[in-house]
């Protein structure tokens, strides 16, 4: 069984963004990227399928422009097999990536999509679920623990009040939380043996993709800064605070 | 306007934050019909048509939508969904699971967590774990959005009377099957709708060191919960994360705990009315959004703090 395991270059998670000053969107022009943290635990996920026996191949996909070569690379020195950039520099949104997604599927057949929750730059949580819609695939989303039983998949999964567990059909599209693994480090062989490993590049007009945008941005802005930042010297001037100046407690 | 909210529910009850979808849906204008589709969820469709605002309900019963599984559930809506200018979902694990499906299904974009309406086709949303908000305009037809429950004010549950209304089911989808859930039993408030949180983090040092917080969350009434990175020490349960990747949360009072502010924290909790910050290092950034802070042990601050509280 091939795995496919989407990777997205991302502001890295240690920067603290700022907003353009025109309202356009965040600053990414010399910005440390990465790539997207659900990604990483994604291709672990995938690499431990592999080293398990239950997939013979993982191959890692980015959308977007030639820089994200770099993070398929990243999945190619954690261990990945090969890499496929869908190579664009149009304005990628979630339905979009899903369809160019669902494209490469169709050309490769893997029996399992593992594809991060959520990125941490638009925090959409979207692509994994649209993309399993669109191929008509069963969806377990939010993965805590996951399981191949035969041509059935087990899934764990974090929902609101603690886990669920359901068995899906394969193939299948899962999307990886915070606790499915701890993704492995890269080392310097690894990353000189991943410049070696094959990285094809796909364009969405090949793959008849129409990727327009369905969302215009009018404006990005900064959030109301919250005006904190009060120390109090000890735990009666607290309590009197909370019940005279913020009357949050009685 | 046309909208369609789905109910997240258990069957016998409606979660909260269906309530709060409602409010947005209001915030659109227009007629609104919820959806609960179910196995046996006559009551939770009663609830429905309770909540002051809501038009008519839609009773969809079948044996495989009890667990609200996404592929038999979109389907659903799907079939629906020409009769909609918008379909709403709360952004609890359900609606995100669902609300994409619905959307790619039907060929349009899903705008995620809004926390705001300008008009009927232009939200708000949160970006980079909160550090920015977009403004976003949809060119689609139908509009399929989740609604964050901190951004919108909870529809009453009560002063409706909608007419109700039976959905045949659609075909089951017969791709997922649930076979066990293993929720976390509380008596406190649900953590995403209490009106007081205390939360602790890596400073509590062990899970059996929540138990310190448990005498001060009795007497303010409050949920519990904590950071990534408790959790991730294996503390205390995950449902119990607060943050970009957890729980989004905004009571009136929110305690944190050993909590030093991760901004990955800070993304789920930093629109509470009130914070206060309890930690031993005083260059701790949760102090830079905390409205009052104290420096210091908190195994001494807390007890202090109950009884000070009385």
């Amino acid at each position: 069984m091939k795995v496919l395991v989407p990777v997205k270059r991302v502001v890295d998670y240690n920067v603290k963004v700022r907003v353009k000053s025109d309202g356009t969107g965040v600053e990414t022009a010399n910005v440390k990227m990465s790539m997207n943290p659900f990604d990483e635990i994604s291709v672990e996920e995938a690499l431990k399928l592999r080293e398990a026996g239950a997939a013979t191949e993982v191959i890692a996909v980015s959308c977007g422009p030639t820089a994200c070569q770099e993070t398929l690379r990243t999945a190619l020195a954690m261990g990945a097999d090969r890499a496929i950039l869908v190579e664009t520099d149009a304005e990628l949104q979630p339905l979009a990536v899903a369809k160019l997604l669902k494209a490469v599927v169709d050309k490769e057949a893997p029996g399992l999509c593992i594809v991060g929750k959520q990125a941490i730059d638009d925090d959409c949580n979207q692509t994994g679920q649209m993309l399993s819609a669109l191929l008509g695939w069963s969806q377990g989303t939010s993965a805590y623990k996951v399981t191949v039983e035969g041509d059935k998949l087990n899934v764990v999964r974090e929902v609101d009040g603690g886990l669920e567990t359901v068995v899906l059909k394969m193939p299948a599209v899962i999307t990886s939380d915070l606790r499915l693994n701890q993704p492995r480090y890269v080392t310097l062989p690894n990353i000189m043996k991943a410049k070696k490993k094959p990285l094809e590049i796909l364009k969405p007009d090949a793959l008849g993709v129409d990727v327009a945008p369905r969302l215009v941005t009018l404006k990005v802005e900064e959030p109301p800064k919250r005006k904190g930042g009060v120390k109090v010297p000890d735990v009666q001037t607290l309590v009197l605070k909370l019940k005279t100046e913020a009357k949050v407690i009685e | 306007m046309s909208i369609l909210v789905i109910a997240d529910h258990d069957n016998a009850a409606l979660k909260n934050a269906t309530l709060n979808a409602v409010g947005a849906a209001s915030k659109i204008g227009g007629d609104i019909t919820v959806l609960v589709a179910g196995s046996g969820c006559a009551a939770a469709g009663q609830a429905a048509a309770a909540i002051a605002g809501v038009t008519k309900v839609l009773v969809s019963d079948a044996p495989y939508y009890k667990d609200g599984l996404a592929e038999s559930l979109a389907a659903l809506v799907v079939g629906i969904a020409s009769g909609y200018t918008h379909i709403l979902a709360p952004a609890t694990a359900f609606g995100k699971t669902v609300a994409p499906r619905i959307a790619a299904l039907l060929d349009v974009a899903q705008i995620s967590e809004i926390t705001a309406v300008v008009s009927a086709d232009t939200f708000v949303r949160p970006i980079y774990a909160g550090n920015a908000l977009a403004t976003v305009q949809s060119k689609d037809k139908i509009k399929v959005i989740t609604v964050r429950s901190t951004g919108f004010d909870a529809a009453s549950r009560t002063g409706g009377s909608a007419a109700v209304e039976a959905l045949a089911p659609a075909p089951d989808a017969g791709l997922a099957t649930m076979i066990g859930r293993e929720l976390t039993k509380s008596d406190r408030p649900e953590l995403t709708a209490a009106k007081v949180v205390v939360s602790g983090g890596r400073g509590m040092g062990s899970g059996e060191a929540f138990k310190i917080l448990e005498p001060l969350a009795d007497r303010l009434g409050a949920a519990m919960g904590a950071s990534r990175a408790a959790v991730d020490a294996g503390y205390v349960p995950n449902d119990w994360q607060v943050g970009q990747t957890g729980k989004i949360v905004a009571p009136e009072l929110y305690v944190a705990v050993g909590i030093s502010g991760a901004i990955q924290h800070l993304a789920g909790m930093k629109d509470s009315r009130v914070i206060i910050a309890i930690n031993k290092d005083a260059e701790a950034p949760i102090f830079e959004i905390a409205d009052y802070g104290i420096v210091g042990d908190l195994f001494t601050v807390v007890p202090e703090l109950v009884k000070e509280l009385g």
